[in-house]
């Protein structure tokens, strides 16, 4: 029955797909500024799955060309994304010294 | 794809991660989603391992499950009068409605574009016996300057983090 | 009164005066015994000539007899599997759940006799007895200790997180488990030889953090939160050494699999510790951080915070702890044994002696250097940990990376005979570790002081100069 099956890109671009809409979801309904760097985290992620799934099953670069260029990608991604989240959580640690919250609905003072 | 071991895998590890991600959603507390994030993290990781991508593998391990996590913990811990609850916020609504319409917009995307893959035994024999010396070789040769670049912004992200939580006047107090 | 011996003051003096020799011992055997322990002799000289000889001929070489490498025996299975046409799923299979079971059994078998054996070393070094009631050197002790702690109530404390509180001594074994994996006991001997093997001992390493912090968390106890917060900021702030000391180590040997960095040390004839002593020193003090052991284990100091991050564990989930922690310390004293002493690798010994047997020797000689310095040193400061780690340690290894990569560079390209080249970088290597150490103590203005007076061993009561002059006396 499981050699029926087959995984292929699309597999992965869906799995991809669901979790960049998870990561989308958390990232503009939470309240709390980490639990939105989670949800921005986990679009990156799903990011690099697709780009690494690209990198594998994609015919586009014949071997010996440029390989795993997609990996690189990737590492440039993490890479961001630990610089993102030094700096988004030093700032929401600062947000916090001012107004004891990290609520972001009540970050509002440019509210007017 | 070419065992039915990694067939496998791919689902377990498939359900592992949309299931982290979706407890991450509706988590009540912040520590728990905060746990249910690193299981993601992990299930992600072996979802790399079944493309064969060892070395981003691990190094998603080392930098989400083991870096980014922990500055969460610390993010957590040093906010003690805030909140811990994950709530929502009032655009609940139409989050969920965005988050839905871009995953079924490119899940639409991925299942009508004939992709023209690779399959079978050609995926076998494009997979390089080790990507690290690839990556090595590219990461120092042609993507050189995207490299320091990326090296360069580590750097300022190092001294705005220490900048941004200093606190005034710790130096003349000390 | 004087004239005689003085009367032994303690138990443990009496002891000394009445030790005795292994030689006096064996002779005061009686002679069947005496006749048995000849022939056992002489039967297992036999038996290492005729594999002596096996050896110098080369039959041994490669076959699936060759215990030398168990790494042989599997690969005749998957060949055997090959030709007999089963799919080559069957043969990684049995192998893998052979070698899960041999490397859980060897752990698990650890955690038993360690307690047993940590107890009675550090004994050895305080010059008391350690535990001798409970079956033969008090070898049952761990089982009774097991016992016990199985028959006391879990408590959960009120206000626990109660999820949370149950998952970290689980969560604390896996990358405890899954850091052996990569461990290479011989050339071919290895559960998983990963290409990626060192960046994945690193990432296994700061996985352990996060249980660390629940168990703290979910307690719902100040002492416990405050034993995880200073576990986690001192774990995350000794990984940057050990990552950078490592990274080292990669450059000379080019390889991040750890076999390959057992093979460049055997080739050339070097252990990276003599290579690199700045780096094997920073490897080392860094893990003694890295699994809370006792020159740096702040994150459960008994004097200060009862008992860290485990404080509300009863039962067997502190039991787990402790034996998580000595497990790790084994662990560690496998990654420094294939890191900087060489691996399986002792100078040609490898082709005589299986070389899982002399991994094992240099694994247990680190495990006792950790005894040891548990039984000397007292515990450092929280602030002078982290001051060490980003003051000294992380500077101090980049500079010492720099060097390596220019040394690194040359052993590679310059063509000049390796002796000359590693010779030379074992020079500047150690010079740079003893100028770079001072400057930068004299430059981040550490200045060491006299102290008073040199330490002093108490008369009579006990320790060396006592039990010396017991001895002289008698």
């Amino acid at each position: 029955m499981i050699e029926g099956l087959s995984v292929t890109l699309t597999h992965y671009l869906i799995v991809g797909a669901v979790i960049f809409g998870f990561g989308t979801v958390i990232a503009l309904s939470k309240r709390n500024a980490v639990a939105v760097l989670m949800g921005v985290e986990l679009m990156l992620n799903a990011v690099n799955l697709t780009l690494v799934a690209f990198s594998r099953f994609s015919s586009a670069f014949p071997q010996g060309e440029e390989p795993l260029a997609g990996h690189v990608f990737v590492v440039f991604v993490l890479t961001v994304a630990a610089a993102e989240a030094a700096v988004a959580l030093a700032m929401a640690v600062l947000v916090y010294r001012q107004r004891e919250t990290v609520d972001l609905d009540r970050i509002n003072l440019l509210h007017g | 794809m070419e065992s039915p071991g990694i067939i496998l895998a791919f689902w377990v590890l498939s359900a592992i991660t949309v299931a982290g991600c979706a407890m991450v959603l509706v988590a009540k507390n912040l520590v728990h989603a905060l746990v249910f994030l690193v299981l993601a993290f992990l299930g992600m990781a072996g979802l790399f391992l079944t493309l064969s991508a060892d070395f981003i593998a691990v190094a998603q391990v080392l930098i989400y499950a083991g870096s980014i996590a922990v500055l969460m913990v610390f993010a957590i811990m040093l906010t003690p009068l805030a909140a811990r609850d994950n709530a929502n916020s009032l655009y609940l609504l139409p989050a969920l409605a965005s988050g839905l319409g871009i995953a079924a917009i490119v899940s639409f995307v991925a299942l009508v574009t004939p992709w023209g893959e690779l399959q079978g035994d050609a995926l076998a024999q494009n997979d390089p016996p080790t990507t690290v010396a690839i990556i090595g070789d590219l990461l120092l040769g042609r993507y050189v300057l995207a490299f320091e670049v990326a090296s360069i912004l580590l750097f300022f992200a190092l001294l705005g983090a220490i900048v941004l939580v200093q606190e005034r006047g710790s130096r003349e107090s000390q | 009164m004087s004239a005689e011996a003085p009367r032994p003051a303690t138990p443990m003096a009496r002891q000394i005066l009445e030790h005795r020799s292994l030689l006096s011992r064996a002779r005061a055997l009686p002679g069947e015994a005496r006749f048995v322990l000849a022939v056992l002799t002489l039967g297992a000289l036999v038996t290492g000539a005729g594999i002596g000889f096996l050896v110098v001929t080369g039959q041994l070489d490669g076959r699936w007899y060759d215990i030398r490498d168990l790494g042989n025996a599997t690969a005749h299975f998957r060949d055997w599997t090959q030709r007999q046409g089963i799919d080559s799923s069957v043969p990684y299979l049995v192998t893998g759940l052979l070698g899960g079971i041999g490397i859980l059994s060897l752990v698990g078998g650890w955690l038993v006799i360690g307690v047993w054996a940590e107890r009675r070393l550090i004994a050895k070094f305080q010059i008391r007895q350690g535990p001798n009631r409970v079956g033969p050197f008090g070898l049952l002790q761990p089982l009774a200790d097991a016992v016990k702690l199985l028959q006391k109530e879990v408590l959960i404390p009120i206000g626990a997180d109660k999820l949370l509180f149950f998952l970290p001594p689980i969560l604390i074994f896996i990358p405890a488990m899954l850091g052996w994996g990569p461990v290479p006991w011989a050339p071919k001997m290895s559960y998983a030889d990963l290409n990626v093997g060192v960046v994945y001992t690193i990432a296994i390493s700061s996985l352990g953090v996060l249980a660390v912090f629940l168990a703290g968390w979910s307690s719902n106890n100040h002492y416990a939160l405050l034993g995880a917060m200073r576990t986690v900021a001192m774990m995350v702030s000794y990984e940057i050494p050990i990552s950078i000391s490592l990274l080292a180590v990669v450059l000379f040997t080019g390889s991040l699999q750890l076999s390959d960095i057992v093979a460049w040390q055997a080739q050339h004839y070097i252990w990276m510790i003599v290579l690199l002593p700045f780096g094997a020193f920073t490897f080392l003090f860094a893990s003694t951080a890295e699994i809370n052991r006792t020159p740096n284990d702040i994150g459960e100091a008994e004097s200060e915070i009862v008992a860290g991050f485990h404080t509300e564990y009863s039962g067997m989930k502190a039991g787990l702890f402790l034996a998580v922690e000595l497990g790790n310390a084994l662990l560690v004293g496998a990654m420094m044994s294939t890191f900087f002493l060489g691996g399986y690798s002792l100078f040609g010994l490898e082709e005589w002696v299986p070389g899982y047997l002399i991994m094992g020797a240099k694994t247990f000689l680190v495990y006792f250097g950790f005894v040891w310095l548990r039984a000397t040193l007292p515990r450092f400061r929280l602030d002078q940990l982290m001051a060490f780690a980003w003051k000294f340690l992380i500077p101090l290894s980049i500079i010492q990376l720099l060097f390596v990569a220019v040394e690194s560079m040359l052993i590679v390209q310059s063509g000049l005979p390796g002796i000359v080249t590693i010779g030379g970088s074992v020079i500047i290597n150690a010079g740079l570790t003893v100028i770079g150490v001072r400057a930068w103590a004299n430059a981040i203005g550490y200045s060491p002081k006299e102290m008073a007076s040199p330490p002093i061993m108490t008369n009579g009561v006990g320790g060396l100069r006592a039990a010396e002059q017991i001895r002289a006396a008698s």
